[in-house]
């Protein structure tokens, strides 16, 4: 700016306006470019350099340090040949179905619940959301508290009396991951809650009283009225949620280490194994590589559904 | 369940409708209260036990109503207890994150409200699709960044510290407060633009007078969304930091999978309680706001 008004100085006012005003036009046409240029190239390099970086050094010949030697995709082939990899992979799709199913469920049951105007509804949202402010770390550290037999759960109800009772689900390699589950919804539902909460007051209470007048009952105009109307936010929910499933980590390492043996390892901690504690670095990065398809086989459905949506909303006006 | 109280209501001319009204409102605040029981008892636990001795809490289990008090798990947790190696409690670990935490959440939110501004207000050919690949990002697992990270942190000098971590935390909270700023951005009218343009503002006088006022919704998002998931954070802590650079959850995953038998509950669960205090501050106060903020405009 002082420089277009050292450059107007020698100029009549007439032409003086004219070339301040195309000057500054072109100079303020660079301004939001090179304002957003910092944080664009540091996330494009983040998305893409990152990712193509990883993926070459998934089919290089790298073990302790990376290494640039092409070698193609022998790195997968070693991975998936790997039992500890195709326990924690199928682990991965076992969690993520019940872990957001179940979730969504206890959500939206607790959603409906508050939405029949209790009292002290702020208490009760307070209760249900705030495991979501906390670290998995330190939910997995204070369940797998609750969890052992001698002094969580079990210990309480044996000191009240049922001798007999057992309650390992963490030291069960067959259990063990119903654990993780289990903690998992205790975090998450609550965030569902909110969402589905937020969506029953959006939904417009004309069409609800319609219904009403129809005749249809409150257990109808749920299921024919309200939960269709919120049908994006289910979709929004579920796409949060698996991605926290996909990169579950902190929560396997806090609860249970990957075991009873392998049978927890999740491939987010098997990723961080071969990378850092086994000097298996293409490897690492195969599965790695592995994990973003997981997400990808997630997100393009999603992605296309978003397009196809606001393609028929702009349709019909 | 809950379809089942409805059911219960349906034929309200009845007779027993006011019974079965009360019936109805007792399951649905049973259900409440039996989840709230769930939720609020590992709070309870951490709580309750970092006030009671050892002793007691060996002997009577976890969950259980303190029959000890005791002050002593809290200085020995922040500033006594060895936790890999050093036993100088989680205090130097606490401000780790906390040194962390507050710059990098104040720098993504920044650069991502200026982001969201051009993206939104100040369009240009592929505006969009640059919009896209940012947000990219905040789908990406943080397995994929390791090894460039790793790489780039080495060549930078900032390995083992927390500025490498704030770095990593900025860039890659970078795609949430882009997402989040350019959505909300979005909804504010051209035409009030215009007219500023008109009045001869140009782009940083229309983003300090017109944007940043309206901003303060979500602003309050980005910086609990940002605070929280930072603070939060364990994968880049422990890849990246070690011993005494670590963040607290770090710490805390070494303090609790280090000792094997004879487990120090009372420490721990003091050590677990300062851990999560911050962010459920954080979440205390600005809760209401984040989830308005949130169904507003950031998830759509």
């Amino acid at each position: 700016m002082r420089l277009n008004v050292a450059m107007s100085n020698g100029l009549s006012p007439n032409e003086s306006i004219h070339a301040k005003a195309s000057l500054r036009e072109k100079l303020g046409a660079w301004v939001p470019g090179l304002a957003i240029a910092p944080g664009a190239v540091a996330s494009l390099i983040y998305v893409f350099g990152f990712t193509l970086w990883t993926l070459y050094i998934s089919m290089s010949n790298s073990t302790m340090l990376p290494t640039y030697k092409f070698v193609g995709l022998k790195p997968y082939f070693d991975l998936w040949s790997n039992q500890r990899w195709k326990i924690a992979y199928g682990n991965l799709f076992y969690f993520s179905a019940f872990y957001v199913v179940l979730s969504l469920a206890v959500g939206l049951a607790l959603a409906i619940a508050i939405d029949q105007r209790v009292r002290g509804e702020a208490v009760w949202r307070t209760i249900f959301l705030y495991p979501l402010a906390v670290s998995f770390v330190v939910t997995g550290v204070v369940w797998s508290w609750l969890y052992s037999p001698d002094a969580g759960i079990e210990f309480l109800v044996r000191s009240l009396g049922w001798h007999g009772f057992t309650f390992r689900l963490t030291t069960n390699r067959d259990t063990a991951i119903y654990a993780i589950i289990a903690t998992g919804i205790w975090q998450s539902s609550g965030f569902a809650m909110a969402l589905f909460l937020a969506g029953l007051r959006s939904v417009d209470p004309d069409l609800v009283k319609a219904a009403q007048i129809d005749g249809a009952g409150p257990a109808r105009i749920y299921r024919k009225v309200i939960l269709p109307s919120i049908g994006p936010i289910f979709v929004a929910v579920v796409v949060v949620l698996l991605q926290f499933a996909i990169k579950t980590f902190d929560l396997v390492v806090a609860l249970t280490r990957g075991g009873p043996g392998i049978a927890t390892t999740f491939p987010a901690n098997y990723v961080y194994d071969l990378m850092f504690q086994r000097g298996e670095i293409a490897v690492g990065a195969a599965a790695a590589i592995m994990m973003l398809a997981a997400l990808a086989v997630v997100l393009v459905p999603y992605a296309l559904w978003t397009v196809w949506r606001s393609r028929r909303e702009a349709a019909h006006g | 369940m809950v379809d089942a109280t409805f059911d219960l209501a349906l034929d309200s001319q009845a007779r027993g409708e006011s019974l079965r009204f009360a019936l109805r409102r007792l399951a649905i605040y049973a259900f409440l209260a039996v989840f709230a029981l769930i939720y609020l008892l590992p709070l309870f636990v951490v709580v309750a036990n970092s006030f009671r001795e050892l002793p007691e809490i060996t002997q009577n289990g976890l969950i259980a109503l303190p029959h000890s008090f005791s002050l002593k798990a809290w200085p020995q947790a922040w500033a006594h207890y060895c936790v890999a190696g050093t036993c100088e409690g989680v205090k130097r670990n606490f401000f780790n994150s906390l040194y962390m935490t507050i710059p990098a959440t104040i720098l993504s939110t920044l650069i991502g409200a200026m982001n969201g501004y051009v993206l939104s207000k100040w369009r240009f050919p592929g505006s969009e699709t640059l919009f896209v690949c940012i947000v990219l990002g905040v789908f990406m697992p943080g397995q994929i960044a390791l090894l460039p990270w790793a790489y780039i942190l080495g060549a930078l000098h900032l390995s083992n510290s927390v500025y490498g971590l704030i770095l990593v935390h900025v860039i890659q909270g970078l795609s949430f407060t882009t997402l989040f700023c350019r959505n909300y951005y979005v909804n504010i009218p051209d035409d009030l633009i215009k007219a500023a343009r008109i009045d001869g503002a140009g782009f940083w006088r229309i983003f300090v007078k017109i944007i940043l006022p309206l901003s303060p919704p979500i602003l309050i998002v980005t910086v609990i969304w940002q605070f929280t998931g930072i603070w939060n954070e364990f994968l880049f802590g422990v890849v990246f930091t070690g011993g005494t650079q670590q963040p607290i959850t770090a710490a805390l995953v070494a303090l609790a999978t280090s000792q094997m038998n004879a487990h120090p509950y009372d420490v721990a669960s003091a050590a677990v309680m300062i851990g999560a205090v911050p962010p459920l501050l954080i979440y205390l106060f600005g809760g209401k706001y984040f989830v308005r903020g949130l169904t507003q405009g950031a998830i759509k």
